[in-house]
């Protein structure tokens, strides 16, 4: 059995369907990352399977009930969201904000336990903040706030982890840095991982399961990224023509944009090896 | 052990059973709020044109004054302290949970039009119907929530809600602004100078029943509201961040929205519009506390201060014709609030 996945869901906002029927399957330890063109609903299904969007039709099911019929406490100790979107108040510490992942775990009269400060501990070293936790989270960079956000995500503890686009913003040391982490979170640490990405050679090379979908949300393919990622699929799903070679440092699939005709002979321009501008 | 990674003091009772995270400032704060409160309640009951002894107030309260001394503690100071109290507390705390819901300094509700449309319903009634001091209660009830009511469905929707519900809810302010205006135009002069009075905002004259009613609105609602306090916390993160940290956001939100406009607008309808203490109150608590997080209850200690402190100031300071509250409230709550932004912007500054 599944723990998480969509049923026949149509999702989308008022007056406006994302997807619909779609049904999509996260297999159990998997690090099954999200991919497709802009305004798939990549990020929509992301967010109906947190349970922060409720789907117009069909159903979310999370360990084999509908998502909608838990607590909304008991749905949060069990999968953790890293939204897009997340302002963090002026004038709070890292510390605190990391914090904030433990309240599925907390009540009213029980604010602070050992287990709390353990866990927040642990988030902060994984994703090497520690040093952070007095400064407050306004005077941080763009690569260490995505950091402490994601430490706030793994404070909550949960076995699923949910990742709408954790490397957007980021130059290309941090994204690798961030999806490194995930990597050995999923590798070392069990947790099951669920990643909307853009790039896909960093899709390819991090993935144990590929979900590539179409505009309108339907899914293309599902797979290990090795049989879902080919030529035919990217000219299908993205409209471009290219070629998907094998990662010279991995081995996954890498997608490689075929040169336009426009360019034929002038690419080589600034080579360096003297040939010149033929053709035009 | 290392350094802490959260702020605050962890307070521990029942061997771990409760552990409750507080600020050390927040509580110096609220202690000290409640200090002035409880100075300014003594004052309040001894001194003015009839000064009493402590004695004589305590005697009085547990009914063994004369005539007199009952006169003026039972029917002329305690309501007028105990309406102060409520007042402040409530419209401090609408105030802190409307900014935070909005996420704007400027979404409390004598900005976003709930006090104004309070206003509207109370001269309706007080202009058009003929109603007593109870009816224009009602009528302050009434339009204080249907403004919110308003404001809150034109405002609602996705996107960047905070702003617009202050954009929209300062437009329909303005045009029962201008409401209320044409309303007095076309009243009976005694019934203009009436509706006028009331529009000031004042403590004087409120009868037990009403002062009461927004007693028990404040003693239900306010614990309502702090037990709510760390999920409003967690809404300042944004929506989908706070669904995903396990907060109902919807039910949440509402529940929120209609503690903060019952509040505001059972202390319209008490005590008439109070300018500037649900925009003030809050910011400076939160100022002085320097809390990252809303806090309600210091929150409401300020605002019950500030507004027993404004009502001495107009009443001991400006006899035998008292000054209205609101503009001991606009002055102190105004001219503090400036102090300390200048202050906290000099401060981050330099």
């Amino acid at each position: 059995m599944t723990r998480l996945l969509a049923r026949d869901v149509t999702l989308g906002y008022e007056g406006r369907t994302v997807a619909r029927d779609l049904s999509v399957e996260i297999p159990d330890d998997s690090f099954t990352v999200i991919v497709g063109p802009n305004a798939c609903g990549k990020s929509t299904l992301l967010a109906a399977l947190a349970r922060v969007l409720a789907p117009q039709a069909g159903a979310v099911v999370l360990d084999g009930a509908e998502i909608a019929s838990y607590r909304s406490k008991e749905v949060a100790r069990r999968l953790g969201l890293l939204p897009q979107t997340a302002t963090a108040p002026g004038g709070i510490t890292v510390g605190d904000l990391v914090a904030r992942g433990r309240y599925p775990h907390q009540q009213l009269l029980k604010q602070w336990s050992d287990d709390d400060e353990v866990a927040v501990a642990e988030a902060m070293a994984l994703t090497n903040v520690s040093d952070l936790a007095p400064r407050l989270v306004d005077e941080l960079s763009g690569g260490q706030r995505q950091r402490v956000w994601l430490a706030m995500a793994l404070a909550q503890e949960t076995p699923i982890l949910l990742l709408d686009e954790p490397t957007t913003y980021l130059d290309i040391s941090h994204q690798v840095d961030v999806l490194e982490l995930c990597a050995r979170l999923h590798a070392h640490h069990g947790r099951t991982l669920v990643a909307v990405l853009h790039d896909l050679n960093q899709a390819a090379r991090y993935a144990s399961h590929l979900v590539a979908l179409r505009r309108g949300g339907v899914v293309a393919a599902t797979g290990p990224p090795g049989e879902v990622l080919t030529e035919e699929l990217v000219t299908d799903v993205y409209g471009l023509a290219c070629r998907v070679l094998p990662d010279p440092e991995t081995g996954t699939p890498m997608v490689v944009p075929r040169r336009p005709d426009w360019m034929a002979g002038r690419a080589v321009e600034g080579a360096g090896d003297g040939r010149s501008v033929a053709g035009g | 052990m290392n350094a802490p990674l959260v702020t605050g003091r962890l307070l521990r009772l029942g061997g771990g059973r409760i552990s409750l995270r507080v600020g050390p400032r927040s509580v110096v704060v609220g202690a000290v709020a409640a200090v002035v409160v409880v100075v300014g309640a003594l004052l309040a009951m001894t001194t003015g044109s009839f000064p009493l002894t402590l004695t004589e107030v305590a005697e009085t309260l547990v009914g063994q004054g004369s005539r007199s001394t009952e006169f003026i503690v039972l029917d002329q100071r305690l309501p007028r302290l105990v309406l102060a109290v409520g007042v402040g507390a409530a419209l401090a705390v609408s105030g802190a949970v409307l900014q935070s819901l909005s996420r704007n300094a400027l979404g409390s509700p004598d900005v976003i039009g709930f006090t104004t449309g309070a206003s509207t319903g109370a001269l309706v009634a007080i202009v058009v119907l003929g109603a007593g001091t109870l009816g224009t209660s009602l009528g302050a009830l009434v339009g204080g929530l249907l403004t919110a009511l308003l404001v809150v469905a034109l405002s609602a929707g996705r996107g960047t809600q905070g702003l617009r519900m202050v954009l929209i809810g300062i437009g329909i302010g303005a045009a029962l602004l201008a409401v209320n205006s044409w309303l007095i135009t076309t009243a009976q002069l005694q019934t203009a100078v009436d509706a006028q009075a009331w529009l000031l905002g004042d403590l004087s004259n409120r009868g037990w029943p009403q002062i009461l009613a927004l007693a028990a609105v404040v003693v239900v609602l306010l614990p309502v509201l702090f037990a709510l306090g760390r999920r409003l916390a967690l809404l300042e993160l944004g929506d989908r961040p706070a669904g995903a940290l396990g907060v109902d956001v919807g039910r949440t939100r509402t529940i929120l929205l209609l503690c903060a406009v019952a509040l505001a607008a059972a202390s319209t309808a008490a005590a008439g519009p109070i300018p500037f203490l649900a925009l003030a109150a809050p910011q400076i608590a939160r100022s002085l506390t320097r809390a990252a997080t809303p806090v309600l209850l210091p929150s409401a200690l300020v605002g019950a201060a500030l507004l027993v402190v404004s009502d001495l100031a107009v009443t001991r300071l400006f006899q035998p014709v008292p000054l209205p509250v609101g503009v001991a409230t606009g002055l102190i709550g105004g001219l503090y609030l400036v102090a300390l932004l200048v202050r906290l912007w000099r401060g981050s500054t330099t």
